[in-house]
């Protein structure tokens, strides 16, 4: 029998084509798993410091790790310049200059989370994901450390990095806020 | 008064513009007749050429190849192949870019189509691969590939456009490089996938959840933030590209599409959303994909591709062989939705002449505009420029660059990046010689 709520139903059903189902007849092919399954690829960090994983390292530290897995491509103290893709670590000019400027984590980023996620996703890049994480947060203090942007003798981990202040924070725009 | 006007032609084949465009409705029915023989007449092409009586090939007097398995281009379109920014393989990433300035349609071949790969081409086994959904969900879950092409599947055009797509134009002297050089990173095809509002209702999604963070599984599992908004408007998980399985550098075997969407975001090799309640600032969306105005403030999270057109015939690398008719031809499209208008000019924006677009123009799509021109033999600027359905206009270069920067020095190639979202206008100039340079105008 057909009530109007019904009725109601059907007709949004195939208002959006046949393409829209209701829960109960959506295909429901997707396996559930758990959180649990989905841990070592749970690896986005949000700039609150979300998902930031257990463990820590100092800027001395990460000078160890650097000599040994990154300096091949980005040059002694975070120069840059070996590699090409493998741009400056450290610096960067005022961004007063517009488009000629070129970003850098010092002068560009807004979250100091973006580094350590960087690091830990992609580098080295040759061999992704084989650093600790001790080893990211270490190599996030001593980036951090030549920019001046932490203390020589700062540690990084889940608590101190989302508290960094990145200098840059304050100057982005939302020109288009209706497309979040 | 040239012979075809002594003729007395109809007045809707009148010149609409400066330096030679003709109304667009020269190219329908009778009209191209009419214009076919304006050209006999005002170029007298036919008139002096001594005809040779035609013999037959020697194609047609062979047998041919046989059929093959997988069919490639004829070997005289060698040269339509995509540029590679890393031609020699080095290690580091690799772009290669659609030879606009040699197609034509609307639809990028599958082996042309623009591909850029951060650290190389993943090689994925699709019986391997997975999708997760999860974070801010009632239940996560994981989709296989064979999962995904049981749904019902979504099949629409959609152009593909990288945010650093013509930025050699932000030089403030214009790179004498093809429209491949400067507008070869974005492509169109027609996409098949899946929803993503389907998958996200089953998972049944938090309404608190605003971002979805989208990874791919790639050798940097290259990820972006989206918005939820966008994943109910008209998000999909594309599995087919012009009715084949993806290319591996567009994704394969699976890639999220965002129509209208800067192209970072369209993440290919798609192994993860995780449904969050703040976008990630992922290095991407931190560095490349924001954009310093003038002055130094940025604009973050822009997202859209806005509506821009190219002329594509004739462009740099052509050269017009004589005086006589043409059809100018180009691109256009717009993130926002159908193109609805535009307008081509011959004397470098001082009049402009509606061309004529052929449908059916599709949303975030490209849309195919034809000219026709009579080139009398004199220096001429083509250039077009597009409006959306929402109004929205192509802007000017003058009036982009004040807003959006331009680089102090000039860029000398066009790998270089000085910013992002170019999306002004194009200009050719053509000298009498019918040699064709890129010009700003």
């Amino acid at each position: 029998m057909s009530t109007p709520k019904t009725l109601f139903a059907v007709a949004l059903v195939l208002s959006f084509g046949g393409l829209a189902f209701a829960q109960s007849q959506s295909p429901n092919l997707g396996k559930p798993i758990t959180e649990s399954d989905v841990k070592t690829w749970d690896i986005a960090i949000l700039p609150d410091g979300t998902n930031l994983p257990a463990g820590s390292g100092s800027s001395a530290q990460g000078a160890k790790v650097y000599a040994e897995r990154c300096m091949v491509c980005h040059a002694e103290g975070g120069k840059g310049g070996i590699m090409p893709g493998a741009g400056p670590l450290v610096g960067g000019a005022p961004l007063t200059n517009g488009i000629d400027t070129a970003k850098t984590i010092a002068n560009y980023y807004a979250y100091a989370t973006t580094v350590f996620d960087y690091i830990r996703r992609a580098m080295p890049y040759n061999a992704p994901r084989s650093l600790a994480d001790d080893d990211v947060y270490a190599l996030t203090a001593y980036i951090l450390s030549l920019n001046k942007l932490i203390g020589e003798n700062d540690v990084m981990d889940a608590k101190t990095l989302p508290q960094v202040k990145m200098p840059n924070r304050d100057n982005f725009i939302l020109p288009y806020p209706d497309r979040i | 008064m040239n012979k075809s006007q002594r003729r007395g032609r109809t007045p809707s084949l009148d010149h609409v513009a400066g330096n030679g465009l003709i109304n667009r409705r020269a190219l329908l029915g009778r009209g191209i007749a009419v214009a076919g023989a304006m050209t006999t007449g005002a170029a007298g092409t036919m008139t002096g050429a001594a005809a040779e009586p035609l013999k037959d090939e020697k194609w047609s007097l062979e047998f041919g190849s046989i059929t093959p398995a997988v069919q490639t281009a004829s070997p005289y379109e060698k040269h339509a192949v995509r540029s590679l920014s890393n031609p020699n393989g080095e290690f580091r990433n690799s772009h290669a870019r659609t030879p606009h300035h040699l197609l034509g349609g609307t639809i990028t071949p599958n082996g042309l189509h623009f591909s850029i790969n951060h650290c190389g081409v993943p090689n994925i086994d699709p019986a391997q691969h997975k999708l997760v959904i999860h974070g801010m969900v009632r239940q996560p879950l994981e989709f296989t590939l064979e999962a995904l092409s049981r749904y019902p599947l979504v099949t629409r055009m959609a152009f593909v456009e990288c945010a650093g797509n013509s930025a050699p134009m932000f030089s403030r002297e214009p790179l004498q490089v093809t429209a491949q050089d400067i507008h070869g990173l974005v492509s169109c095809s027609e996409w098949a996938g899946v929803r993503l509002s389907t998958l996200l209702d089953e998972a049944g999604i938090d309404p608190k959840a605003k971002w979805l963070v989208a990874e791919g599984a790639d050798a940097q599992m290259l990820d972006r933030s989206v918005p939820v908004k966008k994943a109910y408007d008209d998000a999909f998980i594309a599995i087919y590209q012009n009715g084949e399985r993806l290319m591996p550098g567009n994704g394969y075997p699976m890639r999220l599409l965002l129509p209208g969407y800067q192209g970072n975001m369209n993440v290919k090799f798609l192994r993860r959303l995780k449904a969050v309640d703040q976008p990630a600032m992922t290095f991407f969306e931190t560095k490349n994909y924001s954009q310093i105005l003038p002055g130094g403030k940025t604009w973050r999270f822009h997202f859209l591709m806005e509506v821009k057109s190219f002329i594509t015939q004739p462009s740099f690398g052509h050269h017009l062989k004589e005086p006589g008719f043409y059809t100018i031809s180009g691109v256009a499209y717009s993130g926002t939705g159908r193109i609805a208008k535009v307008m081509v000019s011959a004397d470098g924006g001082k009049s402009w002449g509606e061309a004529a677009l052929q449908g059916p123009i599709h949303p975030q799509a490209f849309t195919r505009f034809q000219m026709p021109w009579r080139w009398d033999g004199q220096p001429a600027v083509l250039q077009s420029r597009a409006w959306d359905e929402a109004g929205n206009a192509q802007p000017l270069r003058a009036e982009f660059v004040a807003q959006r920067g331009e680089a102090k020095q000039p860029v000398t190639t066009p790998l270089a990046f000085p910013n992002q979202h170019y999306n002004s206008i194009t200009s050719w100039g053509i000298d009498s010689k019918g040699e064709i340079k890129h010009v700003y105008a």
